[in-house]
């Protein structure tokens, strides 16, 4: 199985050709470039035959691992199955130009319109706007809502975004870019956010507080109202990363918890691609009170109800934060799947993502360590536990899992949680193989105490064993040189 | 194991005073905990820190960890070595500074002494 694998310039032979472009039939069109920015030497291109080229990338995407190859279960980003007829479904609207007018588009417009107020109805939000292009781009437009709140209202003090020790990494970072002052708060034992230490933090510089429920533990905050009291009495404003939706749909709204301003994953949540796959999409729903800062141009329908159009007359809108109108190929994907889901199937989903996730955390029991042993949501964190005293980490486990032909769940990730590892089957997965990969976990716990060198060892599946990640990180060579 | 000469935060970081200037840093089991250390992203000479808050982050091939302020004050010295080598951490945490404060405000009482320190890691773990 281990074998070199050439890169495409290593393969490339002087003079060889897949094809040949035709005669430039506009030779003249050449003299219209500045000379300044010609080329003056060739394009240091690949020069290789169709079938090798055919074979080159073949045999590269038969060493991929997706969703369509196995089970997933990287905790946090929710690998669910994506549907195919999402897929066909897509390229109908493939034709639609960007620019063409409002009244040539209604359907776009329409569809568009239908998924901003499915995605309210599923949140318990006033408004959507669909165009940040992914997760964290939806935060940093949120966080941008937050801030013109409070200017709109005169208020230049508050200028501190507060976040929970076991926040998504997004968090921080999003809220630093968008201008704000981090501040960081622990959490309570059991893995929720310690009341006091919130009530500690708040104040009249808190712009607000970024939570995402069910936490990155997978467990649901059960001080959600008493949370959003806090927050909001302090003057500041409650916002929901999204990323684990999954959980709850159909079961209980972040409007209703008490969030002002949210976003969602279409990529993780509503089945689209995710990660290689495609581009994101980071859907931001406000309450009523943010509605006036949202992005331009906002899709209204005129009065009789007939027509829809594109509204850029917002003076308070924080602006454009997308060209177009958003990824709107994968809007079209996710309209699809709630559409073919329903309410009732949107609601069986994260029920089947809850038991799936509680499933293969109580069959784990025993064998691994469950740091906060309470009924999970739509993931679990476990740990080697005891063992670790056989010398092996939550690596080694991830690596052995490789073998066994699963991609490994996110590991060292809440960073709370000493050697974790989050598991999200989704909803996606059957019981048999859930169970399958319950024993696979099982028989490398008992490889550890019989066998730890073997552990050490995996993957020797694969193409590729171990990089070396350290000198990776520390040298990281990003360019092909020969 | 835990030298003597200097005091320990509860986030696992050190720091030697000497007059108003105080040399921060994290301990051998913050560096052992993160594992090997590929990035330390060191403050600016110049820039204020503020007593419990983030100064620097430091990256591992598992996470990236900010590293907080036992003072408030301000930068007066940072260890650039440790740009280009930041595995000097991993190899030697308590030899190693990340930056020297110039102190306005220290909390005594907060911080831990050498065997307090060792008994907090035993606790923790």
């Amino acid at each position: 199985m281990r074998s070199e694998y050439k890169l495409i310039f290593e393969r490339s032979r002087e003079g060889r050709r897949a094809y040949d472009l035709p005669e430039c039939d506009a030779p003249d069109a050449m003299n219209e470039i500045p000379a300044e920015l010609k080329a003056n030497a060739p394009l240091r291109l690949p020069e290789i035959a169709e079938i090798d080229l055919v074979r080159h990338y073949t045999n590269l995407s038969r060493r991929n691992f997706g969703v369509d190859n196995g089970f997933y279960p990287l905790g946090s980003c929710t690998m669910k199955y994506n549907p195919k007829i999402n897929e066909e479904l897509a390229p109908l609207f493939d034709n639609v130009h960007p620019l063409l007018d409002a009244e040539m588009s209604q359907g776009c417009l329409a569809l568009m319109k239908d998924m901003e107020d499915m995605l309210c109805e599923i949140c318990g939000m006033d408004a959507f706007t669909l165009q940040p292009a992914a997760g964290a781009h939806g935060e940093l437009t949120g966080l941008m809502h937050i801030r013109a709140y409070h200017e709109h209202r005169g208020d230049f003090e508050r200028k501190t975004i507060i976040v929970p020790d076991a926040a998504h990494g997004t968090n921080p970072a999003s809220a630093a870019m968008a201008g704000f002052k981090v501040k960081e708060i622990k959490s309570a034992p059991d893995g929720g956010v310690d009341l006091d230490a919130l009530r500690a933090a708040v104040g009249p510089d808190t712009a607000g507080l970024m939570l995402t429920n069910p936490s990155t533990l997978g467990l649901f905050e059960r001080n959600i109202k008493e949370i959003a009291k806090i927050v909001h009495e302090a003057g500041g404003l409650l916002y929901y990363d999204g990323a684990n939706l999954n959980a709850i749909m159909g079961i209980v709204r972040p409007g209703d918890m008490g969030f002002d301003v949210m976003h969602i994953n279409l990529h993780k949540t509503f089945s689209t691609p995710h990660g290689g796959g495609g581009p994101g999409s980071g859907p931001v729903g406000v309450k009523s009170h943010l509605i006036p800062f949202m992005p331009v141009p906002r899709i209204e329908e005129d009065e009789d109800g007939q027509t829809y159009y594109l509204n850029y007359d917002k003076p308070e809108s924080i602006g454009k934060i997308k060209s177009f109108y958003g990824n709107f190929g994968v809007i079209v994907k996710a309209f699809c799947y709630i559409r073919s889901l329903g309410a009732e199937g949107l609601k069986e989903a994260s029920e089947n993502a809850v038991l799936n996730a509680n499933y293969v955390m109580n069959k784990l029991r025993g064998i691994y360590e469950i740091p906060h042993d309470r009924t999970c949501m739509h993931e679990c964190v476990v740990t080697p536990g005891e063992l670790m005293q056989y010398g092996v980490n939550t690596s080694d486990i991830a690596k052995a899992l490789i073998d066994r032909g699963y991609h490994p769940p996110t590991i060292y990730f809440p960073l709370i949680v000493h050697e974790a590892m989050m598991i999200e089957p989704t909803e996606s997965e059957s019981r048999e193989t859930l169970d399958e990969f319950v024993d696979a976990m099982k028989g490398i716990a008992e490889q550890v105490k019989t066998d730890a060198a073997a552990i050490h060892a995996a993957p020797v599946t694969t193409p590729v064993g171990r990089p070396d990640e350290v000198t990776a990180a520390r040298k990281p060579v990003v360019k092909f040189e020969d | 194991m835990v030298p003597n000469d200097r005091k320990y935060t509860r986030d696992h970081e050190w720091v030697m005073v000497e007059g108003n200037v105080a040399k921060m840093g994290i301990t051998a089991h913050a560096a052992e905990a993160l594992g090997d250390i590929v990035y330390v992203e060191l403050p600016v000479v110049g820039d204020e820190t503020t007593m419990g808050e983030s100064y620097c982050v430091v990256e591992s091939v598992k996470a990236s960890s900010s590293v907080f302020s036992a003072v408030t004050g301000k930068v007066v010295e940072v260890n650039e070595e440790l740009d280009a080598a930041p595995e000097k951490l991993n190899e030697d945490a308590f030899g190693q500074f990340i930056a020297a404060v110039e102190f306005t405000e220290i909390n005594e009482a907060e911080l831990m002494d050498a065997a307090a320190y060792e008994k907090f890691c035993e606790e923790e773990a």
